[in-house]
């Protein structure tokens, strides 16, 4: 199963960008954390062994096999998020993980690869026409997202459920869509914004107007950014040095070892390291787009995609919204932001991604 | 034509979208670090700043005040460590618990916090505002306890003062008290920095050498963390101490002057009339200083304030009464100086002496007889004096009331110190726009009618005339160092001015007062009977109601109608170490309720180390091991 040629092929320095983002968020989990909690970053270095574990196995494993248990992925994650609501532990008002002894699952994590993989097979068989694919022809695989969505949505996981949909139009989109349905679902969604507005939860829609005046309300919901923002400003050109960081270990920023780790990062090592870690991802994404256009068969291409828009997206939306550019949705950093099923599906998505570049030249 | 793909085909078509979606990707990175750029160069001082005081809290640090000591060295006024409790109002998350929660736990109204917060709305961001001071220990040990759930609220130790003596010297010392908005202004004026909250010297000595005392307070920044807890110091600016004072009270005669005037209402004074350093000054009733300087209620405060007796008045500055008898020798001083009458002088001094269709009566009914100036003196002759005083004219005896000091102020470094009035012709045309007539003469010369003297002025005479005829400047504090001991203040003793008046004239009068003491007939010659202490003096009792009938059972008499009992005198009257005055309001005679207490000043100051009086250490808030300790020193400076 495993050809001798495939180590010529393998992506090494890809390999390398992953192992430096894993670096970056252990030492950046560590610093967040060992004083207050300690137990997070022992239980990081768990993490971290599984998914480097699971991730050999999704290069090893030849993805074809993804193809061919596309359904049963999907199915297993549809059941997933369906369990959580019998058997979940809520926290925070959320119900999104199930809790297994020492480990708790967030089974949205997993459906988002489920969902990249479902997909790709489906537009893998789809014949899409020349002129792109038409509004009745994105109804099947709409309702393959929406199931995801859905049940994400509901737990509620707000930023998951973005990252779902920007999966699903990333996808669609390379496939190709008819230009007068894009103008057209533009002009539907933009009408009906006011209607989803009403649909979301109170600390959803406070978020939300707090992105718009974060200066309105400092100790509310403005607070978290205004706290992030203090963070990456202060660290200046140099930074504060490591461990040094005042809003983070003082615990003035919140979520700083989850969502915000970024902002501790950038306040310790300023804008020198935040630039170097904006520059490993740009270079692992184009990496991804990379393993892409590089791919011997169409699925491979689609999962590949894929994962490099669901990475995109969440580099692209937590630093967003850390940076105060966009409005708190509560999505997490790769590789770097702390938690387990986010690290381990991060890690077997990039698996994949090396899995495929690997095998590019084999038929 | 519609194209189609097949399965596991080489997917061409897609790759050229994915040129546009690393365009994509490059523009959305591009605008991600132009934005860090933005917050951590072109933003970085705002939010360098902003870090800062996020993390930041700044509590000042009280300045020690200065200690003050007796003459010898007894500490009389200290500081000892208190709680203040202070809150962030930055830090606060929940503003109608945390008010709920202090009331709860601490003696404190909403209105109080309330009141706090306005006063302090122009100190700087992440500045401490102080709520309460000096908590006590239960209301240390709640706050502590619930200080997690009341986020910025602090706990600060602060020295706080503490009057070791107490009422006995508290209007010498008076007290402090959270600075006014009217006091802020003026300091402000003056140079000075204060903030509200801020604890000042608010009467007695511890207003007048405010800036003495002080010191300068520090600082600390500290480190806290998002719910408030210390982390650490970050910078710490201690404290420089004020200056130390050295009074020129003697806390041995105090005690004692203060224990003989518990029970009554007036004023007690020494001197030492060789330098003008005061001995000792009591007003009775007094107050606490101790509860006036930190834990008053608003209520305690209240009492105060509406107490009939007006405890807040330095009766020995401020008490404005006719000197009556004791005015007398100076009378006898300006008359045989003016050569009106010479020692051998008799006049005849029936019971009463009629003037103008009117009879003015001496105090005794059976009258005096012929006497000479002396016997007038030591037996208080009324009607001599009013007969001598026809003859010197009310011009005459004012200048020589004024050369005593009467009229002016003293120069006592307190506040408030009151002038006294010296009438004379020129004084009732101005004042009233009428003329002085004759029979107004009579009762100045026994030192009634218009006449007021303060206690503190007739001391200031006594004193010239035990010293040969100096008028001293009073003086309260002998020295005032450094913390580190430099001496920065040392008065000399300053003059107010020289009587003028013969050596015979002033022995001739010094002897007299000998007399009332010593020889029969002398109206306090019980004086010489129950002490050896060689004093010499006079007794007085200035009228309050004119037309009451005259008894020696005072108690018959409502008691504001009672007469104002002085005694002025000094001892040894061969070399004089100490002046006395006393007045008791409404006591009756000055024999039988003021030269007591005059006594036991005299005997607590002449006496020796036998000991306080009794009366020192119940309910005086001085412990009876500093009573000890006051004994102890008083034996080893005699030796």
């Amino acid at each position: 199963m495993i050809d001798r040629r495939l180590f010529t092929h393998f992506d090494w320095v890809m390999l390398g960008l992953v192992a430096a983002l894993v670096c970056v968020g252990f030492v950046s989990i560590y610093g967040a954390t060992h004083v207050q909690m300690p137990s997070v970053y022992k239980k990081d270095v768990y993490w971290i062994i599984i998914g480097s574990c699971l991730m050999l196995l999704a290069i090893v494993v030849n993805y074809s096999y993804l193809e061919r248990s596309a359904y049963f992925i999907y199915g297993a994650s549809i059941l997933l998020l369906i369990s959580v609501y019998f058997i979940g532990s809520s926290f925070g008002g959320a119900r999104r993980w199930i809790s297994l002894g020492f480990f708790s699952l967030q089974p949205s994590e997993f459906a988002k690869l489920a969902l990249i993989i479902m997909l790709a097979r489906y537009f893998n068989e789809k014949q899409v026409p020349e002129r792109g694919m038409g509004l009745k022809d994105l109804i099947p695989p709409g309702i393959i997202m929406m199931v995801t969505f859905l049940l994400i949505a509901k737990q509620p996981d707000l930023g998951t459920g973005i990252i779902v949909w920007l999966i699903f139009w990333s996808m669609a989109f390379v496939v190709k869509i008819r230009f007068r349905v894009i103008a057209g679902m533009g002009a539907v969604f933009a009408g009906m914004a006011p209607l989803g507005w009403m649909f979301l939860k109170d600390y959803q829609k406070a978020r939300i107007t707090s992105f718009m005046s974060p200066e309105s309300d400092l100790l509310g919901s403005g607070y978290h950014v205004m706290q992030s923002k203090i963070a990456i400003g202060s660290g200046g050109f140099l930074g504060k040095g490591f461990l040094q960081g005042t809003q983070g270990n003082l615990m003035f920023l919140p979520e700083h070892h989850t969502d915000f780790i970024f902002a501790a990062f950038a306040e310790e090592w300023g804008l020198i390291g935040a630039l170097i870690l904006l520059g490993i991802f740009l270079a692992f994404v184009i990496s991804g787009l990379n393993t892409a256009s590089s791919s011997k068969d169409r699925f491979g291409f689609l999962v590949a995609f894929g994962i490099t828009s669901m990475f995109f997206w969440q580099i692209a939306i937590n630093l967003g919204m850390v940076t105060g550019m966009l409005p708190v949705v509560g999505v997490p950093l790769p590789f770097v932001s702390y938690g387990g099923s986010f690290l381990i599906t991060s890690m077997i998505s990039a698996g994949i991604l090396l899995n495929i570049k690997m095998r590019r030249f084999i038929f | 034509m519609s194209g189609s793909y097949f399965k596991d085909k080489e997917p061409r078509e897609l790759k050229g979208r994915v040129y546009a979606a690393v365009l994509l990707a490059g523009a959305a990175f591009f605008i991600l670090a132009a934005r860090l750029w933005y917050l951590q160069v072109f933003q970085h001082s705002h939010f360098h700043e902003l870090s800062l005081n996020n993390a930041t809290r700044i509590i000042k640090a009280a300045a020690p005040r200065g200690l003050i000591y007796d003459r010898l060295g007894v500490k009389v006024a200290e500081n000892r460590p208190g709680f203040d409790l202070y809150i962030v109002p930055e830090d606060v998350k929940d503003w109608d618990a945390t008010k709920r929660m202090l009331t709860g736990l601490v003696d404190i109204e909403v209105e109080d916090i309330d009141d706090k917060l306005e006063k302090s709305r122009k100190r700087p961001r992440f500045q401490a505002v102080k709520l309460k001071q000096d908590l006590t220990w239960e209301e240390t040990a709640r706050v502590e306890s619930f200080r997690f759930e009341m986020p910025g609220v602090l706990l600060e130790v602060a020295p706080k003062r503490s009057y070791v003596f107490s009422e006995a010297v508290s209007h010498v010392l008076g007290y402090l008290g959270e600075i006014s908005e009217k006091e802020l202004k003026e300091r402000e004026s003056e140079g000075e920095k204060y903030s509200a909250g801020d604890l000042v010297g608010k009467y007695g000595l511890e207003k007048y050498f405010e800036k003495e005392l002080r010191g300068v307070d520090g600082g600390k920044e500290v480190e806290v963390d998002a719910v408030g807890r210390k982390i650490r110091v970050v910078n710490w600016r201690p404290p420089y101490p004020g200056n130390d004072l050295k009074l020129t009270i003697d806390v041995k005669t105090q005690v004692a002057a203060w224990a003989a005037m518990r029970e009554k209402v007036g004023a007690a004074v020494a001197m030492d009339p060789k330098t003008g350093k005061i001995l000792a000054m009591v007003s009775s009733p007094s107050f606490d200083a101790n509860a006036l300087s930190s834990r008053m209620t608003p209520a305690e405060w209240k009492a105060v304030i509406d107490n009939p007796f007006n405890v807040l008045n330095n009766r020995a500055i401020q008490g404005q009464y006719p000197p009556a008898s004791t005015y007398k020798p100076i009378h006898a001083a300006a008359a045989l100086e003016e050569g009106v009458i010479s020692p051998g002088t008799k006049i005849f001094s029936g019971p009463s002496f009629w003037f103008a269709g009117r009879a003015y009566r001496d105090w005794k009914e059976e009258g005096h007889g012929h006497i000479n100036v002396h016997k007038a003196i030591v037996q208080s002759s009324d009607t001599f004096f009013y007969q001598v005083g026809l003859k010197l004219g009310v011009d005459r005896l004012a200048e020589y009331s004024r050369r005593f000091g009467f009229g002016s102020k003293t120069g006592v470094p307190l506040h408030g110190e009151k002038p006294g009035l010296v009438p004379s012709s020129e004084w009732k045309r101005k004042a009233y726009k009428t003329k002085w007539y004759e029979g107004e003469t009579i009762s100045v010369s026994v030192g009634q009618g218009y006449m007021l003297s303060t206690p503190l002025q007739l001391l200031n005479a006594y004193a010239a005339i035990a010293n040969g005829g100096t008028l001293w400047k009073p003086i309260l504090v002998d020295e005032i160092t450094t913390p580190e001991g430099k001496v920065v203040y040392d008065p000399e003793p300053e003059k107010n001015g020289e009587l003028g008046i013969s050596e015979k004239t002033m022995e001739h009068v010094r002897n007299g007062l000998a007399g009332v003491t010593h020889e029969d007939g002398g109206t306090a010659r019980f004086l010489s009977r129950t002490t050896d202490l060689k004093i010499a003096g006079k007794t007085g009792t200035a009228q309050v109601a004119r037309l009451i009938k005259r008894t020696r059972d005072v108690e018959s008499i409502p008691y504001k109608l009672r007469d104002h009992a002085w005694f002025a005198g000094f001892a040894p009257y061969d070399d004089p170490q100490i002046a006395v005055v006393v007045i008791v309001e409404h006591g009756g005679f000055g024999a039988t309720a003021a030269a007591p207490v005059a006594k036991e000043i005299f005997k607590a100051y002449l006496g020796g180390p036998e000991g306080l009086p009794e009366g020192l250490t119940a309910g005086s808030g001085a412990e009876e091991g500093n009573a000890a300790g006051i004994t102890s020193v008083r034996a080893e400076a005699s030796r």
